[in-house]
């Protein structure tokens, strides 16, 4: 489904992403992670389109994105710091993209009605504080149905309850045999999630493994301890 | 593109300052006019207003504006719309509210009281002037992310063009008095969209006295039908290139 060629991304003299090379397919979950400032947000960026590469192609279903946006109407995004328009409501910003996305098919309020938003619906996003920002997003994320969903750091901020329904609404996606990217630093969260594991540092991908073959040449059953080997194992 | 305009015209119009905007311009025109009872005085009085308020109102506020849709434009670029798109209609937003503001503020009083030639001129290049400027700002807070220095850089823009580049010019004029460079002039105006401006303008009142220095000179270019079109297609190409070197700009910047 996304198929990424020798990216690499420069910000001035630092490098970012360094030849990058990644496909992720339907169905997968895959849990991106790494040190802080791997590139992480930057590949995802790139994803996206809102970080143009230095070098490098992605492919999304085959297409090129940088000649085709209309790429983005099958990606959900939730952002790890998501900003909003100061001076709008909730209710507004989600009518907004509503209407841009001008999409008839059935909308997903799942985590609206979890979330318990419908109160909050005219507060400003200004007002709002970061957690309650973090289940806008999510929900934009997940209203339109998208074929691919790409969280980062989807539950820091949230509280325990609430990326908990989180975590449900992933499983429940995944099901249905979407194509989930999530950046996360809690390890220990993904458990139950993923299926496959991106391991990045200083902007290259260091390995792209399923979570069975992880844990069977690292001989452990938790993927943080599994990772934390492998890590040790680098180092020495 | 159409819902994106509307959600930011939308969003200017209750930001009340584009309403203050026009209720100054309004009070200002109806004033001047009511106060002199020949139009074309009050249209020479109204000339200096528009020539340095409306720069500044639609430098200062569009920069401002594009600064503080950051956010807005982070949530766009995550869904499926092109970047050029958004960022034509940010344009077309901004510009279609602040023109609505000038053509209520001062376009009314003008059509009223001096529905003639000069005043239809008046109009299209207070339209135009507004446009050159809002096409500055988007040229100015593409060139940087701190907020503070494209506001600083819009502000000097306009510093430049409304007072510096006379005295330049001036400056220019005495120490080359001895050559004949009025023809050099004439091209030089166009690097000023005040200048042009405020030329348009003075050589259909025939107020010789009036002129500044740079006016003087050109009568006899700018009288012309020809040089009519010229002037307004130069300042088309103001509003444009800078708009248009600020969308590729925009194109490759990473958000």
């Amino acid at each position: 489904m996304i198929e990424i060629n020798a990216l690499s991304k420069n910000f001035g003299k630092l490098k970012v992403l360094n030849n990058v090379h990644l496909t992720c397919n339907k169905g997968e979950c895959i849990a991106l992670i790494g040190p802080n400032g791997c590139g992480k947000t930057t590949l995802i960026k790139s994803i996206l389109g809102m970080v143009i590469p230095t070098g490098g192609t992605i492919k999304f279903q085959g297409n090129f994105i940088t000649t085709n946006h209309a790429y983005r109407n099958h990606i959900g995004y939730m952002p790890q710091i998501g900003r909003y328009p100061d001076n709008m409501t909730i209710g507004q910003i989600i009518e907004m993209v509503k209407e841009i996305r001008k999409s008839d098919s059935f909308l997903d309020e799942d985590l609206m009605q979890a979330f318990d938003l419908k109160n909050l619906i005219n507060k400003r996003m200004s007002t709002l504080s970061g957690g309650t920002t973090q289940k806008v997003s999510a929900i934009l994320a997940f209203l339109f149905n998208p074929d691919v969903l790409i969280l980062d750091e989807p539950t820091a901020g949230l509280d325990p309850l609430a990326s908990e329904l989180l975590k449900e609404k992933i499983i429940l996606e995944k099901k249905k045999g979407k194509l989930i990217l999530i950046t996360s630093h809690l390890l220990s969260e993904l458990d139950d999630l993923i299926t496959q594991i991106i391991f990045m540092q200083d902007g290259t991908v260091k390995f792209h493994k399923t979570v069975e073959d992880l844990k069977l040449t690292t001989g452990e059953e938790r993927i943080s301890k599994a990772i934390a080997k492998i890590l040790k194992e680098q180092k020495q | 593109m159409n819902r994106i305009i509307k959600f930011i015209v939308l969003d200017i119009l209750k930001n009340k300052i584009v309403l203050v905007y026009t209720l100054i311009l309004a009070i200002l025109s109806w004033s001047v006019f009511s106060l002199e009872d020949n139009s074309t005085k009050g249209l020479l009085t109204l000339l200096n207003v528009i020539l340095l308020i409306v720069p500044l109102v639609s430098v200062v506020f569009s920069a401002i504006y594009i600064y503080n849709s950051s956010e807005f434009i982070e949530l766009l670029l995550s869904q499926p719309i092109k970047r050029a798109k958004i960022w034509r209609s940010l344009f077309l937003g901004l510009s279609l509210s602040l023109l609505l503001s000038f053509f209520i503020g001062c376009g009314i009083p003008i059509l009223f009281y001096a529905p003639i030639n000069v005043g239809i001129m008046m109009l299209m290049v207070g339209l135009f002037t507004t446009l050159v400027f809002v096409s500055i700002a988007f040229f100015s807070s593409i060139m940087t992310r701190d907020k503070a220095k494209g506001i600083g850089i819009a502000i000097m823009l306009w510093l430049f063009f409304g007072l510096l580049f006379d005295g330049l010019v001036l400056f220019l004029l005495f120490q080359l008095s001895d050559y004949p460079i009025e023809k050099m002039m004439v091209a030089i105006t166009a690097f000023n969209p005040i200048d042009l401006a405020r030329i348009l303008i003075l050589l259909h009142l025939d107020v010789s006295a009036m002129m500044g220095y740079t006016g003087a000179i050109f009568k006899d270019f700018f009288g012309t039908t020809l040089g009519i079109s010229v002037a307004f297609f130069i300042l088309f190409l103001w509003v444009l290139i800078p708009f248009w070197i600020s969308l590729i700009k925009f194109k490759k910047k990473d958000l």
